[in-house]
């Protein structure tokens, strides 16, 4: 018996001492295997006597439990020894960069923007967008909207004028969107909604002005619609485009050919934050858009009987509320393509403005 | 258009606060862009030197004793040659905000001298330029009051922003007719007694251009005595920032700023023979009162002389004969000039007036006559003298229509106004007696009965803006209220919103948003590029010429987007940011017609700015950019905008501007041109100014065939198949000249049932396959559908892979 404590400790000591699968498979060998220590003396069992294998039998079969246990126990630890000693091999630095992904790389222009958050709000107040060409006529660009003869708008001081073609005609890059209230008052018979945006040109250039531009025209006409329509779809937009818990607004008397009665739209605002303008507070008034009921001649020009329809519109820059509500300083950086002004005042390509979402969050 | 308080007050008698009539103005059309109340002025009082003893140490300054008019005096360093005892003049204690020296003071030592304040000139004060003395007021200035208010320089100055159709109030007057017309105060009669003449006016007026001068008049005053005129005047003048001159001319100014009424002064002894309005001869030169010489056009009206031109009609009068303070003859003229004609005269010329303001914008023709008289009456007040009578000679009339006939031959118009109109078009119920007196008090004359649905009014001659009931809408409207107008809902047309953008519309938007995506940014650049870059890239047609071009590089309309881009991502290089990766989704001008103007995506990359990233990172340096990295851009342009990707080809080549072995076009079908793409021809790139590595791609969204119209939204059914899908890769020799595309299309046709992929994964060129050819390894999705494929299928199928490349490429399965 003293001779069997002695074999345990030893064979438990060598599983003890074995460093690796390998060695500890030696182990089990060397005392479970055919010619192994622990196997010998079971195999010794069927020479014994019915007493000494009565004594013998169990502590036998006890040292070989233990010993089977004791190779499974330290297997399972040289196991997770091996694979800590792998991860731990396989440790990196985690604080090295990765790429940014494309789509936080890329910009889009904050005037896109800013027209689809328009195309947000006025869709929701069931306004289709309309479009038209960049290169038009007199006729369009001035006479159907009720510009006299030798108003200064018509002249090469403020308009972009092309060389007279075979008819003697002159055309000349838009001033306004206005034009698209004619295309499509001629194209389509009312009711009609539709903003339109796009681009506009001026001879003018400053740090307010640029030759090109961006403007947001708007067009109601049928037969009931008022100034008092009119109040509540641009109150709403301004309201909703600027985002702010409360906006303070007036409506005061104006002139535009293309509109009778006119009004233009002021927001009342603090200025006294250099570079910022914020709504809701101050006591200074900024002008944001010219509106008014379209003017008799113009709806009669495009064909309508100014008895029989109605209507109003509006005209707003885009470049200038998105100036309003972004904070861009000098409204030519807008036409620059200067990488360190897209990155940080353009937006990630998938913010999509929703109304559901929020316009800008 | 600028006035003071006082001034409107002469005009309007109202108890209103400045802020009252501040903010009406603005609600009644007349915008307040400024309102000064000088309040710069409220800290100086009037103070009496007691002493001034010289500066112990300055032979310049002076050591005064001053009385402020509260406690004890005070000691004040001053340098003014006049500073004496006993001069009253104006203080500025510690504290005090000099506006003219822009310093606020403190107590301070000079040359070791205590100062407790200043004594000021007017310049310090802003008053004026004079500043060889301090302000040197009468001996019976009270002493410690408010100098501001003592000396009536306390007066609020207003300045509003006139819109181009209200004539009428670019004079006090008028401003004053449209406040009390809103109930703020009663309007002061504005009649003037007519001036009772002696003799005809020696000097006549011939109209040579009737059509640019509607109506003359003159008149010859003999005896006057100009010099300054009255000091009450002439604060008005200043403050309203014009600068008095003399009695004279003031009074045309005044005139000009009280009742919109330009007159102009000649000294009668610089008038040579009698007056002539006529077009200018082309070439004629005036030497104006503004010191400048203007060299005229026959499109020009003047008043001139036997000496030549002496005044350009309607804008400024000539230096020759204008009126000094030795004049003692003086012809005022008040005449009507054409707004159009004078307006034109004024841009051309530069000259921006006070006269021209007010002719561009047509002044009342019916106060011609009481506008000289007015004018007349103040010089006879000012300056003594005999008036002749008036020299009145007419032109063409003013007005088109109308029966009335004024007394400069200005046709009254009358507009029939419906009462309901207001109502219809703004959704103000104003009733009739309301909208009626609104009309009356602004100067409309009802015209026969006024209790039917529809009333004609006669407009006043001052307002040449009214044409139409419309028109009246407004007055009725604004006059009323803007602010009494609710806001009313826009009734809705849809319970839910439907689709609302083209289909356009949404291509622009996807293509934006699927660029941006790919990590580029969107630009806006100019629609009008310099011509030699419109040139290089099919444009500079002169219909797509600017006649007049704000600047020389912005001459003509891009036929692509792609100059402006290369310009821009050359910009920033030149700033440090050399790998950039640009788009724009705009329009294009391939003709001036509107079907002309195109809907392009178009963008750029630079230097190393790839759809992985740009520069140098430990996991791997980014590659610089080619042909490749602009194909995919155009592909992904063109899938957004719902391109048939599957369907379209890509041929090698692309026009001029592109690097010709490096560039591609995209086409739907044999003449669908979809796109183009590529690296950039050297020569392109040195006529921009620009250095590579750089690559482009233009898309034509308004290409894109529309989608078809389908009846359902349903998804066609999709069919998985149970059975394992395999891979099996082909390496082919092909001639250099095959293009892969050809290649793996060849593949997909071999079983279009079984191949459900074809990919290539590598391109090999080397010595050990021929130095004409290439290899091209291909990798085939193989998709059994009815069982599993045995290894007599693959081998089956390999072999119809392999004789179908070989028939349509000559290529062979490398060994």
């Amino acid at each position: 018996m003293t001779d069997l404590k002695t074999l345990e400790a030893t064979v438990l000591a060598e599983i003890a001492a074995a460093s690796d699968e390998a060695a500890l498979e030696a182990v089990r060998v060397s005392a479970l295997g055919k010619k192994g220590s622990v196997s010998e003396r079971l195999k010794m069992l069927g020479t014994m006597t019915p007493e000494e294998r009565k004594q013998m039998g169990p502590a036998l079969n006890g040292l070989k439990t233990s010993v089977g246990e004791a190779l499974a126990a330290r297997k399972a630890e040289l196991h997770r020894e091996a694979i800590a000693a792998r991860l731990a091999a396989e440790t990196v630095d985690v604080t090295l960069p990765v790429r940014q992904a494309p789509a936080e790389r890329g910009r889009i222009h904050p005037i896109s923007q800013v027209i689809d958050e328009i195309t947000a709000i006025f869709g929701d107040l069931g306004f289709a967008i309309a479009e038209g060409p960049d290169i038009e006529t007199d006729y369009y660009n001035f006479t159907a909207l009720n510009f006299p003869e030798g108003h200064p708008a018509r002249e090469m001081h403020d308009t972009f004028f092309f060389p007279p073609g075979e008819n003697g005609e002159r055309k000349l890059l838009r001033t306004h969107t206005s034009p698209v209230q004619i295309h499509t008052m001629e194209a389509q018979k009312p009711p009609i909604r539709i903003v339109i945006p796009g681009k506009t040109y001026r001879q003018d250039s400053d740090a307010t002005h640029s030759p090109m531009f961006h403007q947001l025209e708007g067009l109601v006409v049928d037969r009931t619609s008022t100034v008092a329509n009119m109040k509540w779809v641009l109150e709403e937009f301004c309201k909703a485009f600027f985002e702010v818990p409360s906006l303070n607004m007036r409506f005061r008397p104006s002139f535009f050919p293309f509109t009778e009665p006119s009004l233009e739209l002021d927001i009342q605002c603090d200025r006294s934050r250099p570079g910022e303008v914020r709504f809701g507070e101050g006591s200074d008034w900024m002008e944001i858009l010219g509106c008014g009921m379209v003017h008799p001649n113009v709806l009669r020009m495009s064909g309508l009987d100014p008895d029989e329809y109605q209507g109003f519109a509006w005209g707003m820059g885009i470049d200038r509320i998105a100036t309003l509500k972004y904070g861009m300083p000098d409204l030519r950086d807008y036409f620059n393509a200067d990488t360190r002004w897209l990155q940080h005042y353009g937006f990630r390509p998938l913010d999509l403005p929703t109304l559901f979402g929020g316009l800008s969050t | 258009m600028k006035f003071t308080l006082s001034w409107l007050k002469d005009h309007l008698d109202t108890d209103a606060s400045l802020d009252e009539i501040v903010e009406r103005l603005t609600m009644i059309g007349l915008e307040v862009e400024s309102v000064d109340d000088k309040a710069a002025l409220k800290p100086f009082v009037i103070a009496r030197v007691l002493t001034a003893e010289k500066h112990p140490d300055a032979d310049k300054l002076k050591v005064l004793s001053v009385d402020t008019g509260s406690g004890a005096p005070v000691q004040v360093v001053c340098g003014a040659p006049n500073a004496r005892a006993g001069l009253v003049g104006a203080f500025a204690a510690p504290g005090a905000y000099v506006p003219g020296i822009d310093v606020t003071l403190s107590v301070g030592k000079i040359r070791g001298v205590e100062s407790h304040g200043m004594m000021c000139s007017e310049r310090e004060l802003q008053l004026s330029d004079e500043h060889t003395g301090i302000i040197d007021l009468p001996d019976n200035a009270p002493v410690g009051a408010s100098f501001a208010e003592w000396a009536k320089l306390d007066d609020p100055v207003i300045e509003i922003g006139l819109t181009p159709n209200r004539p009428d109030a670019t004079g006090v007057y008028g401003i004053a007719r449209d406040l009390a017309a809103s109930g703020l105060g009663t309007l002061r009669s504005g009649a003037v007694e007519p001036v009772e003449g002696k003799g005809k006016c020696p000097v006549s007026v011939t109209l040579e251009a009737p059509d640019l001068c509607p109506g003359f008049a003159l008149r010859l005053v003999r005896g006057v005595k100009n010099g300054p005129s009255p000091k009450w005047l002439q604060q008005r003048l200043i403050a309203i920032g014009l600068r008095p001159i003399n009695a004279l001319v003031d009074v045309t100014n005044y005139v000009t700023f009280d009742r919109g009424r330009p007159l102009h002064v000649f000294d009668a002894a610089k008038v040579k023979g009698n007056l002539v309005v006529r077009r200018a001869r082309a070439g004629e030169k005036v030497l104006a009162l503004d010191g400048a010489e203007y060299t005229l056009t026959p499109d020009m009206c003047v008043i001139a002389d036997d000496n030549g031109v002496e005044s350009i009609a309607g804008i400024m009068g000539g230096e020759l004969s204008g009126c000094e303070d030795g004049t003692t003859d003086v012809l005022i003229e008040s005449a009507l000039w054409d707004p159009m004609a004078t307006a034109r005269t004024g841009r051309e010329l530069g000259i921006i007036t006070d006269a021209r303001y007010r002719f561009e914008r047509g002044v009342d023709p019916e106060f011609m006559g009481a506008g000289l008289d007015l004018g007349t009456r103040m010089v006879l007040e000012f300056c003594g003298g005999t008036p002749s009578e008036p020299e009145i000679v007419l032109g063409t009339p003013t007005a088109r229509d109308g029966e009335i006939v004024g007394e400069t031959g200005h046709h009254y118009r009358e507009v029939d106004f419906p009462l309901s109109e207001t109502k219809r078009l703004t959704g103000l119920d104003v009733d009739r007696a309301e909208s009626i007196a609104i009309l009356k008090r602004l100067g409309f004359v009802p015209k026969g009965a006024t209790d039917g649905a529809v009333v004609r009014f006669v407009v006043p001659s001052w307002r040449p803006d009214i044409d139409g009931k419309a028109d009246l809408v407004e007055e009725v409207m604004r006059i009323h209220g803007v602010n009494r107008i609710a806001p009313a809902p826009l009734p809705q047309t849809t319970a839910v919103g439907s689709r609302i953008l083209t289909t356009l519309q949404n291509r622009t938007r996807a293509a934006r948003r699927a660029l941006a995506v790919r990590g580029m940014m969107e630009a806006v650049t100019w629609s009008f590029i310099p011509e030699r870059h419109a040139a290089l890239f099919g444009g500079g047609a002169p219909a797509l010429k600017l006649s007049n071009p704000i600047a020389a590089d912005m001459s003509d309309m891009r036929p692509s987007l792609l100059p402006g881009l290369i310009a821009a991502a050359q910009r920033n290089a030149d700033r440090g940011f050399g790998d950039i990766a640009l788009f724009e989704v705009s329009g294009t001008y391939q003709g001036d017609r509107p079907e002309d103007q195109r809907r392009v995506a178009g963008g750029v990359r630079r230097g190393t700015a790839t759809l992985e990233g740009a520069g140098r990172h430990w996991a791997g340096n980014a590659a610089t950019v080619g042909v490749f990295d602009a194909k995919a851009d155009a592909l992904a342009a063109l899938e957004a905008a719902g391109a048939p990707i599957d369907k379209l080809t890509i041929e090698a080549g692309g026009p001029d501007w592109y690097h010709p072995g490096r560039s591609g076009t995209i086409k739907l079908g044999p003449k669908n041109l979809l796109g183009t793409f590529g690296e950039f021809h050297p020569d392109t790139l040195e006529a921009l100014d620009a250095a590579g590595p750089i690559c482009g791609f233009e898309v034509y969204l308004d290409a894109v065939p529309e989608p078809k119209a389908k009846a359902t939204r349903t998804k066609p059914r999709l069919d998985l198949s149970p059975f394992q899908a395999v891979k099996r890769d082909f390496a082919f020799v092909v001639d250099k000249g095959v293009a892969a595309g050809v290649l793996t299309r060849a593949v997909a046709a071999a079983d279009k049932k079984l191949i459900a992929g074809v990919s290539v994964f590598d391109v090999f060129e080397g010595a050990s396959i021929g130095a004409d050819k290439k290899s091209i390894a291909i990798e085939v999705a193989i998709q059994p559908q009815e069982r599993t494929l045995t290894d007599e299928d693959f081998e089956a199928l390999s072999a119809r892979i392999v004789a179908n490349v070989e028939k349509q490429t000559g290529g062979v399965l490398r060994g």
